[in-house]
C-alpha cells in the first residue's frame, strides 16, 4: 500500500483470494474457497461491532435497498445494521406500505427502484428464484435474503461462521438438520454449504416434510430423531413454518412435538460438546423446548450476533472494487 | 513478473542503527513514557513497532504495548480498486484514549495510509497525541502529513517502488529501490 503501483502488484498476486461474484444468489454457486474467504472476512468485521464507535467508513456513498416481500426481524435488521456499520445508506422497502398493494408487479417495482440508482438490492420473497429473475433485467447487484423454499445464503454463511467458531473445523462433523425440511430454504443452503465444506449432514423429520429425493443432495435422511441425534456435533432445529401450511403435513402439533421436539432427554444422546442451532424465529415448545433454547449449549443468539459480521463481509465483498461483470 | 532492483539503500546494520536512533529520540521526546503505546500499521509497521518496544524495554525498563492496525476499511480508493483487499484484523488490546500513540509504518509516501490510520485510530478512542514514525520517507506527499521520526529521507521518482524487507517475514533486513517492468 506504499504506492498505487505496489498495491496494483499486490492485488494481482491476491486476485485468487478475491470474491469475484457480482450477486449473491445462493450457496450453490460458491466454491469452498469462496465460502472460506467470506468467513475469514467476517472474522475481521466481527471486531468492528465490538468497538466503541461501531462504524467504519468503507461503504460511504453506497446505497442499498432492502426489498422485503415477507416479514422478517433478524435478516432485515441484520442487513440494515451491517450496511450502517459500513457507512452505506440503506432504504427499507416494506410490502405493506408500498405500491405493491396497489398492484405494481415485481418487475416494475425493481425497475423503478433501479431508476433511483442504488448499488445493491437485497431481496426477500416468497417465490423461489425471484432474485435470479431480478438479475435477468436489473443491472445492479442482487443479494438473496431468502427466496421461497430455495436458498437463504447469508443464513447458511452465518451458521457456518458460528459452527467454525465453536468447532474450528467442518471435516467429519456430524450435523443434523431437524424439522420442516421441504419448505426450508435455510436447510437447502446449509446442505449445499456443509457438503462443500466436508461435513456429514443428516436430515431428520416426518416423511411428509422430508421427501426421500433429498438423498440426491448427497446427504443421509432419517425419520427417527432419537436415532439420528446419536453422536451429533451440531443439532440444527428448523421452525415449523405454519404460514406455509406445514401443519397440514402431520396429524397434530402434539404428535410432532412428541417425535421431533428437541428436549433435554433427546439432546443427551448427542455428543457431549454438541451445540444447538436454530435460524429463528423459534416456536418454543414446538420444535424446541424452552429450556433447550435457553441452555448453555444453545448458540441461537450467537448466530444472530454473527449475522451482522457475516453480512458486513458479504456487502464488502460484493460492493468493493470497480463494477464487475456478472459471472454468476 | 520480476522487478528490477535499482539500488540497495539499507542493510540490516543500517536499519538497526536507524531504529536505535529513532528510539532514543522517542525516549527523549516523551517525558511520560508510561503513557506511550505503539500501533503498527499492517504489515511491516507491526514488526518495526515490536522492535522499538523491545529497545525501549532494554533502555528504560518500561513495557510499551504494541497494537496492530489494518487500514483497509478506511482506504479512500475503495471504489477504484480492481478487486477488494483482504480485510485483516485490527488487534489493539488496550485503550488508546488519552494515550500518546506512536503510529509506525515502513514507508511514508502519499500520506493517504497515514490519513486512514489516523481516522481509524480516532474511531477507537480519543488519543492525547498521535506521533508518526517511518523507516523511509520517500516524498511525493498528497496530503499535509509529516513524520515525527524518520529513519531515512529517500528522494525517489514516482515510478520507483521502495521495498522494506524485515527478517520477521522476509527472511532478511534490507531496503531496496526497485522498478516494475513495463507497467502502464
Amino acid at each position: 500500500m506504499k504506492s498505487s503501483l505496489l498495491s496494483r502488484l499486490e492485488l494481482n498476486r491476491r486476485r485468487d483470494l478475491a470474491f469475484k461474484h457480482k450477486h449473491l444468489l445462493g450457496i450453490q454457486g460458491l466454491t469452498s474457497s469462496e465460502i472460506v474467504s467470506v468467513l475469514d472476512t467476517a472474522e475481521s468485521f466481527y471486531e468492528v461491532s465490538t468497538r466503541e464507535v461501531k462504524k467504519v467508513p468503507t461503504l460511504r456513498g453506497k446505497t442499498i435497498i432492502n426489498l422485503f416481500y415477507e416479514p422478517s426481524t433478524r435478516t432485515r435488521s441484520s442487513f440494515e445494521l451491517a450496511a450502517k456499520r459500513l457507512s452505506a445508506d440503506i432504504v427499507n422497502f416494506n410490502k405493506q406500505t408500498s405500491s405493491v398493494i396497489k398492484g405494481e408487479s415485481f418487475k416494475d417495482t425493481i425497475l423503478n427502484l433501479e431508476a433511483m440508482n442504488p448499488d445493491a438490492i437485497i431481496i426477500r420473497h416468497s417465490a423461489s428464484g425471484i432474485p435470479y429473475f431480478a438479475t435477468t433485467f436489473c443491472q445492479h447487484r442482487i443479494i438473496n435474503a431468502g427466496d421461497g423454499s430455495h436458498e437463504h445464503p447469508t443464513q447458511a454463511l452465518l451458521d457456518a461462521f458460528t459452527i467454525r467458531q465453536e468447532k474450528k473445523n467442518f471435516k467429519d462433523l456430524k450435523v443434523i438438520i431437524v424439522g420442516d425440511i421441504i419448505h426450508s430454504r435455510v436447510a437447502r443452503s446449509n446442505i449445499f454449504l456443509l457438503n462443500k465444506m466436508g461435513a456429514k449432514v443428516v436430515l431428520v423429520g416426518p416423511p411428509a416434510l422430508l421427501p426421500v429425493e433429498f438423498k440426491n443432495f448427497g446427504v443421509e435422511i432419517d425419520f427417527n430423531l432419537d436415532r439420528a441425534i446419536q453422536g451429533a456435533d451440531v443439532v440444527m432445529m428448523l421452525r415449523i413454518q405454519l404460514e406455509r401450511q406445514a401443519a397440514n403435513f402431520f396429524p397434530s402439533i402434539r404428535e410432532y412435538r412428541n417425535l421431533y421436539s428437541l428436549t433435554e432427554k433427546r439432546f443427551r444422546k448427542a455428543k457431549k460438546n454438541a451445540i444447538i442451532m436454530h435460524p429463528g424465529p423459534i416456536n418454543r415448545g414446538v420444535e424446541i423446548s424452552t429450556d433447550m433454547a435457553d441452555s448453555a449449549k444453545s448458540v441461537i443468539l450467537k448466530q444472530v450476533e454473527n449475522g451482522i459480521a457475516v453480512r458486513m463481509a458479504v456487502l464488502y465483498l460484493l460492493l468493493g472494487g470497480k463494477k464487475r461483470e456478472a459471472i454468476d | 513478473m520480476e522487478e528490477k532492483i535499482k539500488a540497495r539503500i539499507m542493510d540490516s546494520r543500517k536499519i538497526r542503527r536507524s531504529i536505535l536512533r529513532m528510539t532514543t529520540e522517542i525516549i527523549e521526546r516523551n517525558r511520560n513514557l508510561k503513557n506511550l503505546v505503539i500501533v503498527g500499521i499492517r504489515t511491516r509497521g507491526i514488526y518495526l513497532g515490536k522492535r522499538i518496544s523491545k529497545l525501549i524495554k532494554e533502555l528504560e525498563k518500561i513495557e510499551i504495548p504494541v497494537g496492530v492496525l489494518d487500514i483497509t476499511l478506511y482506504r479512500d480508493d475503495f471504489s477504484e480498486l480492481e478487486a477488494q483487499h483482504m480485510v485483516k484484523k485490527t488487534e489493539i488490546n488496550f485503550s488508546v484514549a488519552k494515550k500518546d500513540v506512536l503510529l509506525v509504518d515502513d514507508v511514508l509516501f502519499t500520506g493517504r495510509t497515514i490519513r486512514a490510520a489516523m481516522d481509524s485510530l480516532i474511531d477507537l478512542g480519543r488519543p492525547k497525541t498521535i506521533q508518526l514514525l517511518v523507516l523511509i520517507d520517500r516524498g511525493h506527499r498528497e496530503l499535509p502529513i509529516r513524520a515525527d521520526y524518520v529513519g531515512k529521507f529517500l528522494p525517489t521518482s514516482k515510478r520507483e517502488i521502495v521495498q522494506v524487507k524485515l527478517k520477521e517475514i522476509d527472511s532478511e533486513d534490507e531496503v531496496l529501490i526497485t522498478e516494475p517492468p513495463g507497467i502502464k
